[in-house]
């Protein structure tokens, strides 16, 4: 009887409890929320470092991915030059109705053309609106956060107890080049001679 | 003459406004309280200031809802079911005083009027129960049944309690009897009354009639749009009444500092208190299972509620010596 007693006191307790203290809700629409820099929102696309390469497109696992491109000659230079040729990126839509979000087209671009943007208020009336074009995924470019620091929030006296342990480690990798006993570095190729 | 009829209309008028309004306070604070208790903030958007006007809004919404009648219902049962809930709980409100003359009619047993008219919801909710041609209906209407015949015994007890301590029927007799040892004399008896308005109001922890996660909604399962709402402003009504009631009977009504001025607010404002808590109780305590609910009835209530009686009776005995 007693521990019903006190278990109805200790309901009254924590709801009391909890109205006097502040509610954690963000009121979104009104107050936007602080997102991480790593936040999968949206794809952003960097265009003058797409090469047309299409490993993107060939990686993505739903192919949601479309690039058009065409090839270009360049005049030579330089008179006697060689003409060189390279790709223009005609088109370059992501359709964010197949899209999973799984960031393989990211990890796979290499030369830094994809991005993840927090930016996530994008949704659409229709679903055929969610097919974005490169403008619109060059537009998301502006909101992508520099990388964060490798080392984050470590005070500066932390940071320097760092660099300070790793000086010494120069003088054992010298002695590791005598151990070797020629300290002689053989020359690319030489061990596929015959 | 003529004037007669015309402060009649008035009164009725007043009581109506009143009827009106105060549910959709308590239904108000109900949705703030709750939410803060659930670590929320509740409705924010409907009328700008803290989604004051979330119930007028919601009122909107019902009044656009499809009028459903089952086809296996028995149709002018289930029709006039809701209406029967309401009028009960304005009946009652018409003869709460909030000053000792501010009533919408000084009947001399206007206690025994009030509880008299709180049964007939309990055949309204019954009618809804059994005409809706739902199984779930005709569970949850009978489970009211039994829950009401059950909590009406203990609730009259201690209404009973403090007629004796008065020596008075009337609410406004009762009021007006009242002193502060009551607080103390009359503590058993109040927390009778308030666990049986709990549980007549069908109110969780008391809410076995329309337990969602067995009975769907009860015997209300089979109503949409206006009827629905009107259920639910018959349950938000009866908060204000019981809580008026208990206030009135146990905290002495207008009885206060300055009560020739405020009298009326000294009224409200102990309402509140036992409506908050009527609230709070729904936040902070579980559902009780049906033979839970019918032994906290027979088991505790009851024989507290006739150990008052005692206690009351002694108690007159001796002071009146």
């Amino acid at each position: 009887m007693t521990k019903f007693l006190s278990g109805l006191a200790k309901g009254m307790a924590t709801t009391a409890r909890t109205m006097t203290t502040h509610a954690h809700t963000q009121q979104y629409p009104h107050v936007k929320p602080e997102l991480p820099s790593r936040s999968r929102g949206v794809i952003a696309l960097l265009e003058e470092n797409c090469t047309s390469c299409m490993l993107c497109a060939r990686e993505c696992p739903d192919w949601c991915i479309y690039i058009d491109s065409h090839k270009e000659t360049t005049p030579p230079a330089t008179e006697g030059g060689r003409a060189r040729q390279h790709n223009v990126l005609d088109r370059f839509a992501i359709d964010f109705s197949l899209c999973m979000y799984c960031g393989i087209c990211i990890e796979v671009c290499p030369f830094d053309a994809l991005f993840w943007s927090p930016e996530f208020e994008y949704s659409t009336t229709d679903i055929r609106d969610l097919l974005q074009e490169k403008d619109t995924l060059g537009q998301w470019m502006p909101t992508v956060p520099p990388p964060e620091p490798l080392v984050p929030e470590l005070p500066e006296t932390e940071l320097q107890q760092l660099v300070v342990e790793v000086e010494p480690e120069d003088d054992p990798a010298a002695g590791r080049t005598t151990e070797r006993g020629t300290g002689e570095v053989p020359p690319p190729g030489a061990g596929e001679q015959p | 003459m003529a004037g007669d009829i015309v402060e009649i209309v008035l009164r009725a008028v007043c009581v109506l406004a009143a009827f009106l309004v105060l549910p959709l306070l308590v239904g108000q604070t109900e949705h703030k309280v709750m939410a803060h208790m659930q670590g929320r903030l509740g409705p924010m958007e409907a009328g700008g200031f803290h989604g004051w006007a979330q119930l007028v809004a919601d009122g909107i919404k019902f009044t656009q809802k499809e009028d459903i009648v089952p086809l296996a219902a028995d149709k002018r049962v289930f029709r006039i079911a809701p209406a029967l809930g309401i009028v009960s709980y304005l009946f009652a409100l018409a003869v709460i005083p909030l000053g000792p003359h501010t009533v919408g009619a000084d009947v001399p047993g206007s206690l025994v009027w009030v509880l008299a008219v709180g049964g007939i919801g309990t055949v309204g909710t019954l009618m809804a129960g059994w005409g809706s041609g739902n199984k779930y209906s005709l569970l949850g209407g009978l489970r009211t049944a039994a829950q009401l015949v059950s909590y009406e015994l203990p609730l009259i007890l201690a209404c009973a309690s403090f007629a004796i301590a008065a020596g008075s029927l009337s609410l406004v007799g009762i009021a007006h009897a009242w002193t502060p040892w009551w607080l103390l004399w009359q503590l058993p008896g109040a927390i009778v009354f308030l666990v049986a308005a709990t549980a007549e109001l069908q109110r969780p922890p008391f809410d076995m009639p329309v337990a969602d996660s067995e009975l769907v909604m009860g015997p209300y399962t089979e109503y949409t749009g206006l009827r629905f709402a009107l259920f639910l402003l018959a349950e938000y009504a009866g908060i204000v009444v019981m809580s008026l009631l208990l206030g009135v009977l146990y905290l002495g009504g207008w009885t206060g500092p300055f009560d020739h001025q405020i009298g009326w607010l000294w009224t409200l404002l102990k309402g509140a208190i036992f409506a908050v808590l009527i609230i709070w109780i729904r936040v902070a305590w579980p559902r009780l299972r049906e033979d839970q609910l019918q032994r906290v009835a027979w088991l505790g209530l009851v024989p507290l509620a006739l150990l008052q009686l005692a206690i009351t009776a002694i108690g007159v005995v001796v002071t009146s010596r």
